[in-house]
């Protein structure tokens, strides 16, 4: 039987790549070899999933050096010379093998201002967007992110800067600062700005080439450069 | 520093990285068609000299470098070297004016006689 060979990341940080042999099938997916190994090599492998179905976004790991959703990659399009290496999400904390600590990623979406404020009760009657708006364009293409962190392991600036808010979230404000309905807009502007804000991005587009719903966080990070300079120069923070 | 002087400053970099674009391209089309010309460095001070539209040219030249460069050298030291606060802030204010008097320098050297 062909079989395929892994090297995969145990321990926390101070951790090492551990070798394993698995059977080579065929349709197999990174999520599968990961799989594999916890049921029939060694038990105490952690690592993080759910759906395997590309939905939930929890199986993300670093392949080959790269952030992929690992349900959602076959092993034909990743294996070099017969080998796979699966490490753990880059800039996050590895709380072991292959879970990372997301709650930094997280925070930093609530520092974001990744909240909705309204001033609409259950008694008035439904906001009307068009969608053939301009401010509701923008929301579609960025709306979709469902928080699986490829795109803040994939981002340079994070690990250049720990404060900075990563593309994920500075996605999420951008959807917000074009929701016509949003009440918080100054606050959210002033929550985005500076040196741990959009204005630290370098526009590598390494969120924008990984993410794997195809988001684009490099125009929304543009758009919120754009907006806070414009907020700026007009007083409003 | 407040989050309004860090946007200050990101769009300050912007606008003198677009008049930079101008400067550089038009100060290379310059060189180019001087020595294309076979114009010697005496001929060239003799065009330059006293020419108030070059001085406003270069003085705008080097206004933009001494704006542009200290707030990218502020950011590379940040991000590679983790120099942040207001040290770091004093040290490129300081290299900025040191660039605009050395640019200067230069400039007055070209379109006023003087030594360079």
């Amino acid at each position: 039987m062909q079989t395929l060979k892994v090297r995969i990341w145990r321990g926390a940080e101070n951790g090492a790549f551990q070798e394993f042999e698995v059977p080579r099938l065929e349709s197999q997916t990174v999520l599968d070899v990961v799989t594999h190994v916890q049921r029939k090599c060694d038990p105490t492998l952690a690592y993080r999933f759910a759906c395997r179905v590309g939905v939930c976004g929890s199986c993300a790991m670093t392949v080959n050096g790269q952030s992929r959703w690992t349900c959602r990659t076959h092993v034909d399009k990743v294996a070099e010379n017969g080998t796979v290496e699966i490490a753990p999400l880059r800039n996050l904390p590895v709380v072991r093998d292959l879970v990372t600590d997301m709650r930094e990623f997280f925070d930093k979406w609530a520092k974001a201002r990744g909240r909705f404020t309204g001033s609409k009760t259950r008694k008035d009657d439904f906001e009307r967007v068009s969608p053939e708006s301009k401010e509701r364009k923008r929301v579609d293409a960025g709306i979709e992110c469902i928080g699986c962190g490829v795109c803040y392991s994939a981002c340079d600036v994070v690990s250049w800067n720990r404060d900075y808010l990563g593309p994920a979230a500075l996605n999420r404000a951008w959807t917000l600062v074009n929701d016509v309905r949003d009440t918080a807009q100054a606050e959210r502007l002033a929550a985005v700005a500076g040196d741990a804000g959009c204005h630290a991005c370098h526009t590598h587009t390494n969120c924008t080439e990984r993410c794997p719903k195809g988001l684009s966080p490099t125009a929304g990070i543009a758009g919120l450069k754009r907006a806070v300079l414009s907020a700026t120069l007009s007083g409003k923070i | 520093m407040s989050q309004r002087s860090e946007v200050l400053l990101w769009g300050a970099q912007r606008v003198s990285a677009m008049v930079l674009a101008l400067c550089v391209g038009v100060h290379l089309v310059t060189m180019i068609i001087a020595v294309r010309s076979g114009l010697s460095g005496a001929e060239i001070l003799g065009r330059t000299q006293g020419n108030v539209a070059w001085f406003a040219f270069y003085t705008l030249f080097v206004i933009a470098v001494s704006v542009h460069a200290p707030i990218g050298l502020r950011t590379i030291l940040g991000e590679t070297l983790g120099w942040r606060g207001s040290a770091t802030n004093l040290l490129i204010a300081v290299s900025g004016v040191i660039l605009a008097l050395w640019g200067m320098r230069a400039v007055f050297a070209v379109f006023g006689g003087g030594q360079a």
